[in-house]
């Protein structure tokens, strides 16, 4: 089993990566852009077979320390 | 007065921690971060630098560190916990402070003296500053945009826990004087209680005037005159 963490900044932080990078992809002839936000990607393999038991807990870890929930939020796939 | 000056891998702000609590007289001491006791010590502060490596979010991984179990029972108990730099950072994740410190707005490391306003002297971090003074202290910093929810920030400012503001030499509180982007040039907090207080400039490294300003003393004074009171708590 593999869960895929995806960590983004709140829309409400100021995201000046984001920004610096919409920049770049611009002055390279990028044109239609909106918005980048610039986050994290995590991967984690796993043991065991109860997906839904361990959704609950990286749901869990997620909130409370993969991301900050404070200035981030998380999206949790699993496959 | 004994400080604990905690140390964890990365740190780099210990030393000169220790060295400013000794230049005022006091003693201080090392305390690795896999300690589970503070040793006695009256107060603590949590120093600047990257500790671990500033691995998944600054301040992220050390919060978890057995030392900062002992600081979170120290604080619970009242005791003094002053949080300079990736200290601040570190309070912050750890739910000892409000709000978060993000990457500066214009993604540049800032290491120059700022200027700062005390918005509360009524604390144990700022009762020795004298009123009206504009303190002048360095950063170095790549991450000390401070962020909080708007909630949050009006109940920092209705319950007078912001302690210091970015401002310019007269006292203004310009953006051009915002080092960083904070919200309000927030530049340090306290939490309600008043006994947890954090802020990115480095009141250690100006508190002799052959290091361009000894104005961090009046920060350090603030806390050695509160820890000497009679109404300050026991450990």
């Amino acid at each position: 089993m593999k869960a895929k963490i995806i960590v983004t900044p709140k829309k409400a932080v100021v995201d000046p990566q984001g920004k610096t990078v919409q920049n770049a992809l611009e002055q390279m002839g990028y044109r239609g852009i909106r918005a980048v936000h610039v986050g994290k990607y995590l991967e984690i393999e796993l043991d065991g077979t109860d997906g839904e038991a361990v959704r609950r807990q990286l749901d869990q870890a997620a909130h409370d320390f993969l991301s900050n929930p404070i200035i981030e939020d998380y999206r949790l796939e699993m496959e | 007065m004994n400080f604990a000056v905690l140390q964890f891998p990365a740190s780099n702000c210990d030393q000169d921690c220790v060295h400013a609590v000794r230049v005022l007289g006091h003693s201080a001491s090392l305390l690795w971060h896999k300690e589970t006791f503070l040793g006695g010590a009256d107060a603590v502060i949590i120093p600047g630098g990257f500790s671990y490596g500033d691995y998944l979010r600054t301040g992220a991984i050390a919060r978890f560190s057995p030392v900062m179990q002992a600081v979170q029972g120290f604080a619970a108990e009242g005791g003094l916990v002053l949080g300079i730099c990736n200290g601040f950072q570190i309070l912050c994740e750890a739910g000892l402070l409000p709000g978060a410190l993000v990457r500066n707005r214009d993604l540049q490391f800032h290491c120059e003296q700022v200027f700062l306003k005390t918005a509360n002297l009524d604390t144990p971090f700022t009762s020795r500053i004298p009123a009206h003074k504009i303190l002048k202290i360095p950063i170095a910093h790549g991450e000390g945009c401070y962020y909080a929810d708007p909630g949050t920030l009006e109940a920092l400012f209705s319950r007078r826990q912001v302690l210091w503001q970015y401002c310019d030499i007269q006292g203004a509180l310009t953006d051009n004087a915002n080092p960083n982007g904070s919200l309000m040039n927030i530049a340090g907090i306290c939490n309600e209680r008043r006994n947890v207080a954090g802020l990115m400039p480095h009141p250690d490294r100006a508190c002799e005037c052959i290091l361009g300003s000894a104005d961090g003393r009046f920060i350090f004074e603030s806390m050695i005159a509160a820890l000497q009171s009679p109404a300050a708590p026991r450990h």
